[in-house]
C-alpha cells in the first residue's frame, strides 16, 4: 500500500532552513534502510506553475496555479506503509523532520 | 421469543460483526450480513425455537450471507474482490496486546484519522448494533445524513486502510483515551442533550454508553481509566430518576430526593473507585471525576457533603486538566467550603475564556443571588438561558431567576 505525505507551507515558510534539510535527509535515510521509501521530492513555488488545458485538442496554455490558496504543496513523500497506523506514524516524523504541516492521503 | 431475540442482539452483536470484520477484512461486508443474519433469526426462531447455542447459530448464519454476497460480487468484479479479501488475512504482528476481536472493531470505530462524530455513528452502529434510523433519532440529524456519514466513514477505513487491529502496547493508552472520549461523548449526549427540540435526557444513549464501557472494561479490566469511567457513568446514571422533575425541569444536586438515587449502581460505581485506590496507581482524569461523584453519592444530605473532599479532588483534577471549565467547577465547590464571595472572585477570573459557556452564567447567577446582588443575578440568568440548549435546564434557570425579586441575602 502506497500514501501520499503532502508537506503544506504558506509564502513565508516555503523555503527550508539548512536544518531542516538536514533532518529530512536523516529521516530520508531511515525510510530507505526500513523500506518505507518509494520517492519524495520538493517543489518550486506555485507562482512558478504553468497551467494546460488541452482536452479539446486545442492546448491552452496560462501562468499560474489551478488553485489560488495560502496554503499550498511545497514538497511530497510517496511511502510504502502496510496500513494506515504505519502511515500515520511516518506521517507523524516527517511533519517533524520538515517542520511543516502534512496531509496523508492513501492511493487508490 | 422476542426476549430470547433481544438478549441475542445485546449480547452476540458485536461478536458476529467483529468475527465476520476479521474473517472478511470488509466492515460493510461484515455490518450487512450481521443484519440479514437477525433478521432470519427473527423470522425462524419463533416457529423453530431458539438454538441452544444462539450466538454460535448467528455467526453461522451471517458467515453464509457474507460468503454468498461475496460470491455474487465476485463474479461481478473479480478483481477487485480479491483485493478486499487479502486485506482480512493480515497477521496481526507482534501487537497484539489483547486478543479479541470486539476489541479491534472498537480500536477500528474510534481510529483518530475518523471524524469525531464519525467514530461515535459507527461505535453505535458496529459495536452498538443500534439501527440507522436509532442513531439518526438519538444525534438528531436525518437518518439519510447519519447513513452518509457512516458509509463515508467505512469507505475511508478500507481506502486508507485503517487497520482492524489492536494498537501497539506504546500506542494503546492514546488510543484507549481516544476510545473512552467517543464513549463519554456518547453518555454526555443522553445526559445533557444540546439540541432544543429534544427532551431532557436521552436514557437510550446513557444505557448504550455505560453498556459498551461495560464491554471495554471486560476486554481491558487492568485499566484504570477505563474502570474509572465506567464509575463516572454508573454514579451519574444513579441519581438518573431524582434529577428531573415531572414537570421536566433539571433538578440540582442540592434539591434532589436523594432517597430516589439507584443504590445498586452506585454500590457498584463505589467498588471499582476502591478498586482502583486499592492499586496504589496514580489516578486519571476519569478517575478523579468519578471520586468526586463517590463522595457526592456517598453523602446521604447535601449538607454531610464532605466539601473539603471534594476542593482536594478538584485540586487534583486542575493538575492533570487545567481548562477552564475544570476550574469552574472547583469554584462552586469553594462556594460551599469558603462561601459564594471567595468563589465568585475565582469564577470572575474565567469570564474571558468561558463567556460562551451557559454553566459560567448559571454559576455567576447562582452565586450574585446568594450575595443578594440581585440585579446582577438577573441579568446572569438572562445570558445563561439564552446560551442554554438544554429544555430542563432552561426550566430552573427560568424558575430561578424569576423568583428573585425581594430575596434577601443569605449563605
Amino acid at each position: 500500500m502506497q500514501y501520499l505525505v503532502t508537506v503544506i507551507a504558506e509564502e513565508a515558510n516555503h523555503a527550508g532552513s539548512a536544518e531542516e534539510m538536514a533532518a529530512i535527509d536523516v529521516f530520508n535515510d531511515r525510510l530507505q534502510a526500513e523500506g518505507h521509501w518509494v520517492f519524495a521530492g520538493g517543489l518550486a513555488g506555485p507562482s512558478n506553475a504553468t497551467v494546460i488545458d488541452n482536452r479539446d485538442g486545442a492546448a491552452l496554455v496560462t501562468d499560474g496555479p489551478f488553485v489560488e490558496s495560502k496554503e499550498f504543496m511545497a514538497g511530497f513523500w510517496v511511502l510504502q506503509a502496510p496500513d494506515l497506523d504505519v502511515a500515520l506514524r511516518l506521517g507523524t516524523e516527517a511533519s517533524r523532520a520538515c517542520n511543516r504541516k502534512i496531509e496523508v492521503r492513501p492511493f487508490l | 421469543m422476542p426476549g430470547a431475540l433481544t438478549r441475542a442482539h445485546r449480547d452476540e452483536w458485536a461478536r458476529v460483526v467483529a468475527a465476520l470484520a476479521k474473517r472478511f477484512g470488509d466492515l460493510d461486508v461484515a455490518e450487512e450480513a450481521a443484519a440479514e443474519a437477525f433478521a432470519t433469526a427473527v423470522e425462524r426462531w419463533p416457529e423453530q425455537g431458539v438454538p441452544p447455542n444462539p450466538g454460535a447459530w448467528l455467526t453461522t448464519a451471517a458467515t453464509r450471507k457474507a460468503i454468498d454476497r461475496l460470491r455474487r460480487e465476485t463474479k461481478r468484479d473479480d478483481k477487485h474482490r480479491e483485493a478486499q479479501m487479502v486485506l482480512g488475512d493480515e497477521p496481526p504482528g507482534d501487537q497484539g496486546v489483547i486478543d479479541d476481536d470486539r476489541l479491534r472493531l472498537i480500536f477500528t470505530c474510534c481510529h483518530p484519522a475518523l471524524a469525531p462524530e464519525s467514530r461515535v455513528a459507527l461505535t453505535l452502529r458496529l459495536v452498538g448494533g443500534l439501527s440507522m434510523p436509532e442513531i439518526a433519532r438519538a444525534f438528531l440529524v436525518q437518518e439519510s445524513a447519519m447513513g452518509q456519514r457512516i458509509t463515508r466513514a467505512k469507505a475511508k477505513i478500507k481506502a486508507a486502510r485503517i487497520p482492524y487491529r489492536v494498537p501497539r502496547a506504546q500506542d494503546l493508552p492514546a488510543r484507549v483515551s481516544g476510545v473512552l472520549a467517543v464513549l463519554f461523548l456518547i453518555f454526555n449526549e443522553g445526559y445533557l442533550p444540546t439540541g432544543s427540540h429534544s427532551g431532557p435526557d436521552r436514557h437510550e444513549l446513557t444505557a448504550e454508553a455505560i453498556r459498551l464501557t461495560r464491554l471495554l472494561r471486560a476486554l481491558l479490566p487492568y485499566d484504570g481509566e477505563v474502570a474509572g469511567l465506567l464509575a463516572l457513568m454508573l454514579l451519574t446514571e444513579a441519581r438518573h430518576a431524582a434529577r428531573i422533575s415531572a414537570g421536566g425541569e433539571l433538578i440540582t444536586l442540592d434539591e434532589q430526593d436523594r432517597g430516589r438515587w439507584d443504590a445498586t449502581l452506585i454500590a457498584e460505581g463505589h467498588a471499582l473507585i476502591r478498586e482502583r485506590l486499592a492499586t496504589g496507581e496514580p489516578p486519571g482524569r476519569y478517575q478523579v471525576l468519578a471520586a468526586i461523584n463517590a463522595v457526592h453519592t456517598s453523602a446521604h444530605h447535601i449538607d454531610a457533603t464532605d466539601w473539603s473532599q471534594i476542593v482536594a479532588l478538584y485540586d487534583r483534577l486542575v493538575r492533570l486538566d487545567a481548562s477552564p471549565v475544570v476550574a469552574l467547577n472547583r469554584a462552586i465547590a469553594i462556594a460551599e467550603l469558603d462561601g459564594p464571595e471567595v468563589a465568585l472572585a475565582a469564577v470572575e477570573r474565567l469570564a474571558t475564556p468561558l463567556a460562551g459557556y451557559h454553566a459560567f452564567h448559571a454559576t455567576r447567577a447562582d452565586l450574585l443571588r446568594r450575595l443578594g446582588r440581585t440585579e446582577q443575578s438577573r441579568a446572569a440568568y438572562d445570558q445563561a438561558i439564552a446560551l442554554t440548549g438544554n429544555t430542563a435546564q432552561t426550566a430552573v434557570l427560568t424558575r430561578r431567576r424569576d423568583r428573585l425579586t425581594g430575596e434577601a441575602p443569605a449563605g
